[in-house]
């Protein structure tokens, strides 16, 4: 590769403050220094490199003598490089499955290729149409009434005074994104399944008891709550991030510019959210065709598939489990193409905005 | 204070602006007092949120810790203390399905965490000089993963096709590196001040040693932090688990929690209820609390370094 690619590369070394636990004595703190200049709002103007610690620039050196210097990183990123070659890349040769009508007993070099004729009945499959609808009404819903969701429980903790009451309530809503999705349903299960809590106490005060966790008609409450309880916490850390970001000085202004609480919310916090904002919705539109594969493997058996598919248990079911190999590897590839497609035109409409985006060119 | 500090690597990223210390000690004289109102909501909000995470896990410990008659009073799950009694957990763990699972669950999460961190500090490190040799195709081939992914299909055809299947191995081995995971490690070496490193190699030290003994002693929080997470992966791990394991007796703890919770299946001793065992709720429950325990020892004393520069830095990538 060119060195002139790199060379622009280094300056990004900004040192920022990384010290451990206060242990190492040794390692410079530059928290507070850095790039003041340059600041403000979302507007994201240049400056932030000025006064770092720059890398010294590498003697263009031929690529020979570059690599004997680098060999001992060349070897250490070599492990990764490979298990993702085998376990990332392998498979995705491994999808010319879906242009052929694979079996596994004479495997991929013996099995007879039959073009697009999979992509034309996945196609044509109402199941698969049945999948793809579920997966975006329940992407859209997710969006509306999940992802607004850490946004506000974020400004809400920032506006704790108390540093140690944050710390706390921050330790405890972050802790059911570690658990996993057979526990968080079977907790759900425990309190609002048929003999759960909720039921039981409804039952011993002559209720009629309800009926939550297998009615497939409100599958779609039962699901976002679920990511809620499981994720709403956690998403929070990253909108934290950047509303310490934003300087207090604008706050400082506004205020005595005569901006109340509600104005310094609308014209000082929420900008400064902004491109983080952007950023996890790209990355979510992105995954639009990913919703809670494991969350429904779980549930299905409770809900039933016309509820409960969306397009990864639909090429589960059909290829795993029923073993039409090259028509659920057809559908696969459909999916993951579309949310390739998908992230970038997402990226494309950010980059248009003048935000960042996930990456930047 | 701890800090996991990262800032953003993307050379013509937006500025980021510095980082302000987190904790206001006092609230600032610009800012007005809220009023009684606006303190009560923000109190019940916070109420309700942190109850809603910690009141479900509380009636499941304290159900899987009650004895049959307090279970049969509270008709159902326990709210109130009772007679205390750990019948449940000596059931499941006297030997039999719920035991192994344990153990496979160990030994799947010690063995893979530990593989996924030397193979990931070794490529984060690797990867923390823009401007070596072939750093920007190895990192690439990195993140280009993180765009598309190949499927289910051809990962199950390949998996297979190792040989892997019924194989600890393919619990470990598919999940076993995060290109995100390796992003955040490499963002924090890369902050690592240059003259450290620098006069660590005047003084002769190998990238190995340098690594070893003086970038990894500085970074004992962010490892901690990837290290919970790649732990957390694999004791979660569910769908690998029944999409390459047949064999029932292979079966990871999250297999087995699905198994007696959602699908109905009788807990080992639930037939026993009569002769003064353990009840069926509170086995349940204790598989349940089996499944959360290793989580809740660890996450405590990792937890704090959550900073937010983790994940900044992370999805700027």
């Amino acid at each position: 590769m060119s060195t002139g690619t790199e060379r622009t590369a280094a300056p990004r070394q900004e040192v920022a403050a990384a010290q451990d636990s206060g242990h190492s004595a040794g390692s410079t703190t530059a928290a507070g220094g850095l790039g003041a200049p340059g600041q403000g709002g979302g507007s994201g103007g240049g400056g932030a490199t000025a006064g770092s610690t720059a890398l010294p620039l590498r003697p263009k050196a031929n690529l020979k003598l570059r690599f004997n210097r680098d060999r001992s990183l060349v070897f250490m990123a070599l492990p990764a490089v490979i298990l993702l070659a085998i376990f990332a890349y392998l498979p995705m040769l491994g999808n010319v499955v879906a242009f052929q009508d694979y079996s596994p007993y004479v495997g991929i070099p013996a099995s007879p290729w039959v073009g697009l004729d999979n992509f034309a009945r996945v196609l044509a499959d109402p199941d698969f149409w049945l999948a793809v609808k579920n997966t975006l009404v329940i992407t859209a819903f997710q969006l509306v009434f999940f992802f607004p969701i850490p946004i506000a429980l974020a400004m809400l903790l920032n506006s704790l005074v108390n540093p140690r009451l944050r710390a706390a309530i921050q330790a405890v809503v972050y802790l059911p994104h570690f658990f996993s999705w057979v526990l968080v349903v079977s907790v759900f299960q425990q309190i609002f399944g048929g003999a759960g809590l909720l039921n039981q106490s409804l039952r011993a005060n002559g209720w009629q008891a309800v009926d939550i966790m297998t009615n497939p008609d409100t599958f779609l409450f039962l699901l976002t709550s679920q990511a809620i309880w499981k994720d709403a916490g956690w998403g929070i850390i990253v909108f934290l991030a950047a509303l310490s970001a934003i300087d207090p000085a604008q706050y400082e202004a506004a205020a005595v510019d005569g901006a109340g609480r509600w104005k310094r919310m609308w014209h000082v916090t929420l900008p400064g959210l902004r491109s983080v904002i952007v950023l996890l919705l790209i990355l979510r539109l992105g995954d639009s065709l990913t919703v809670g594969f494991e969350q429904m493997i779980l549930q299905r058996d409770a809900v039933g598939a016309e509820a409960s598919e969306v397009l990864d248990t639909f090429v589960y079911y059909t290829g795993v489990q029923n073993g039409d190999w090259s028509y659920a590897a057809a559908a696969g590839l459909i999916k993951g193409l579309v949310s390739l497609a998908l992230i970038l035109t997402a990226n494309k409409v950010a980059h248009i905005f003048g935000e960042s985006g996930v990456y930047s060119k | 204070m701890s800090t996991l500090t990262n800032k953003a690597h993307t050379p013509d990223s937006a500025a980021k602006p510095p980082r302000q210390p987190r904790t206001k000690p006092e609230r600032p004289i610009w800012d007005e007092e809220p009023g009684a109102a606006a303190k009560a909501g923000k109190i019940v909000v916070l109420a309700v949120v942190v109850l809603a995470v910690l009141g479900p896990l509380y009636t499941i410990v304290l159900t899987s810790i009650s004895s049959q008659a307090t279970i049969t009073q509270a008709g159902g799950l326990v709210l109130v203390p009772g007679e205390i009694s750990f019948a449940a957990y000596q059931q499941i763990l006297s030997g039999g399905v719920v035991t192994r699972a344990v153990l496979v669950s160990v030994g799947v999460t010690a063995t893979g965490t530990a593989l996924s961190m030397v193979v990931s500090i070794l490529c984060a490190y690797g990867l923390s000089r823009p401007g070596s040799f072939a750093h920007t195709p190895i990192l690439f081939t990195l993140l280009i993963t993180m765009f598309f992914s190949a499927g289910i299909i051809p990962a199950y055809l390949l998996v297979s096709g190792l040989g892997l299947i019924n194989t600890y191995w393919a619990l470990i081995l598919p999940s076993c590196i995060s290109v995100f995971n390796i992003i955040i490690l490499r963002g924090f070496f890369m902050g690592i001040d240059r003259g450290i490193l620098d006069s660590a190699r005047i003084d002769g030290a190998s990238e190995w040693r340098t690594l070893t003994q003086i970038v990894l002693p500085m970074s004992k929080a962010v490892t901690a932090v990837i290290a919970l997470f790649y732990g957390v992966g694999y004791w979660n791990a569910f769908f690998n688990a029944i999409l390459y394991i047949n064999d029932s007796s292979m079966n990871p703890l999250q297999v087995v929690l699905r198994s007696y919770v959602l699908q109905g299946v009788s807990v080992p001793g639930q037939v026993d209820v009569g002769t003064g065992a353990a009840a069926g709720p509170a086995l349940q429950m204790a598989v349940i609390v089996l499944a959360m325990i290793p989580i809740l020892i660890v996450y405590p004393f990792v937890q704090k370094h959550f900073t937010k520069g983790v994940m900044i830095g992370a999805v700027k990538g």
